[in-house]
Parts: structure tokens; sequence; C-alpha cells
């Protein structure tokens, strides 16, 4: 079972109090209805689906319930990091660099 | 399938050997989320401390409350307490808004306390228990379930379950009890 870091509960705790909730930084038009239809169902549908360190938002449910992101490398499965939802999007070569 | 608090006997669940379960007598329950700047006026008002680590707990007489989220408290208390702690929370809110919900129907609560408690637990809580200090507690899970779990002594614990998962969560805990009692 995966060890995940919640960074409001400030502990490391198993997956299992944990779920999925898909790519993080992706933000609502903040005018929907003066978008293309294109630009729209980018926004719904198209994701990344990255090899590597991907960004994307996990929930503490079975606990604080708060949403958080997180850095995880989808091919080893490893967190570099977890960050509260307002923090800056944190820079991938400054992640890979601390792994090393 | 629903299940309501008043088909709960409190009672001993399992009376003997290394874990003993025991169903607790209803307490009023409530939700309370609210900003931090709001925190000291409302616990003013509770007559406790709203504790804001997330786990932490505190207690004056018979009200107890724990910190479950960076904006969300729990609230215990005597049902005869009820209307004195809406009516406190009701007089402070036009200077400190909050949202303050009676729960106390959600859930009921079980003792799980004897040698092996602790271990007991672990047969479906992912969480490790040695993490959880004594007078803390947390929002986990155990089978699938959301639990509140207070730890009020090494090998003493209270588990409020709601109430439709109860008997649910009740089962595994005695499937334990009996592999305990088999060794």
């Amino acid at each position: 079972m995966l060890l995940i870091h919640c960074p409001y509960c400030n502990q490391t705790l198993p997956e299992a109090e944990f779920t999925y909730a898909g790519e993080a930084h992706i933000a609502r038009p903040s005018d929907p209805s003066s978008v293309s239809d294109e630009e729209w169902r980018d926004f719904l549908f198209i994701r990344t689906n990255v090899k590597g360190p991907h960004y994307e938002r996990w929930r503490h449910f079975h606990g604080c319930g708060r949403y958080f992101n997180a850095v995880r490398d989808t091919v080893s499965d490893r967190f570099l990091i977890t960050y509260k939802t307002d923090d800056p999007r944190p820079e991938l070569s400054k992640l890979l660099e601390k792994s090393k | 399938m629903t299940v309501l608090t008043h088909a709960f006997t409190p009672g001993p669940i399992v009376a003997s050997g290394p874990v003993k379960l025991t169903l607790m007598a209803p307490v009023a329950r409530f939700s309370l989320r609210l900003r931090a700047a709001n925190i000291p006026a409302v616990s003013k008002a509770i007559g406790v401390d709203l504790a804001t680590t997330v786990g932490a707990r505190a207690a004056n007489g018979t009200t107890e409350t724990i910190c479950l989220g960076p904006d969300e408290w729990l609230i215990i208390a005597k049902p005869d307490d009820t209307e004195k702690l809406v009516a406190a929370c009701a007089d402070v809110y036009a200077s400190a808004t909050h949202s303050l919900t009676e729960v106390s129907a959600r859930e009921v609560t079980v003792r799980i306390e004897g040698e092996r408690a602790a271990e007991l637990l672990t047969i479906g809580c992912p969480r490790d228990i040695d993490t959880i200090p004594v007078g803390g507690g947390c929002r986990t899970v155990i089978d699938g379930v959301t639990v509140v779990l207070w730890r009020d002594a090494e090998q003493s614990f209270r588990m409020d379950i709601w109430r439709s998962f109860a008997l649910h969560v009740i089962d595994l805990l005695c499937t334990g009890c009996k592999e305990f009692a088999a060794e």
C-alpha cells in the first residue's frame, strides 16, 4: 500500500484513506458561455496522460476530507511531493533534483 | 440498508476475553464548521477549546471536541445539553459566522477496551494505531467505512460509526474477538 503525506493533517497515512481525483491545475473558464465548444471540450475531457511525473489531485476522503495536489511518477508510483491546493505549482526540475 | 439509531440497545457486545466491546449510550453530536478567525468566539460560547491541529481533542466536563479537518470539528455532549449548546452558538452567530449541525442520530459509539484493543483494530484499519496518541483521535477508515476513533487510554478506544454501517463494523470486530478467544 502506498503511503501518502496529507499536507493538511501533516501526517503520512495509508493509501486506503485517500481517493484519486484526476489531473491538477485545470482551471474552469471564468466565463463558460464565452468559450468555444472546442475549448470547453478540452476543459472537460482532454488530459495529458503523462508517463512519468504527473501533477494530480487527491482527496483525504476518510480523514480531513480535503483535496490537495501531488506530483506522482506514474511509472514508479513514487510521490515526489504533496502540497496544499492554494500553494503554487512546484517546478519539476527542482523536485527531480531533490529526489535524486 | 437503513438502520435507525434506536434499533441499537446500549450494553455489552463482547463481555469477556482480551478485548471487550460495549455499545455506549446515545450522546448529542454536532458537526461544526467555521473559519479560523471565529474560533475564539465560538469556543468561548460552547465552553470548550477548539484545537487547530487535526486529531487533537479538548474537553470540559462532559462536552468534548475533536478537530477532524482544518475547518471541521465534532462536538460530543450530554443529550440534556443540546438546547443550551445550540442557543449559545446562536447567540454569537451574528459576529462569528459558523455552521453547527446536530448529527446525534447519525452515529453509534462502540467502546473497545482490553489488553489487545489496539491489535483488534488492525483487523480493518490500515492506519498505524501506535501513531494515535492517548487523548487524541482521528477520522479514519475500517473495512471501507469512515469512522471517528478516539483513543482514551493506551488500550481503550471509542469508535463512532455511521449507523447504517455499524452492524457490519461491529460484526467484524466480533469476528476479531472470536479469533483472539480461539488462540
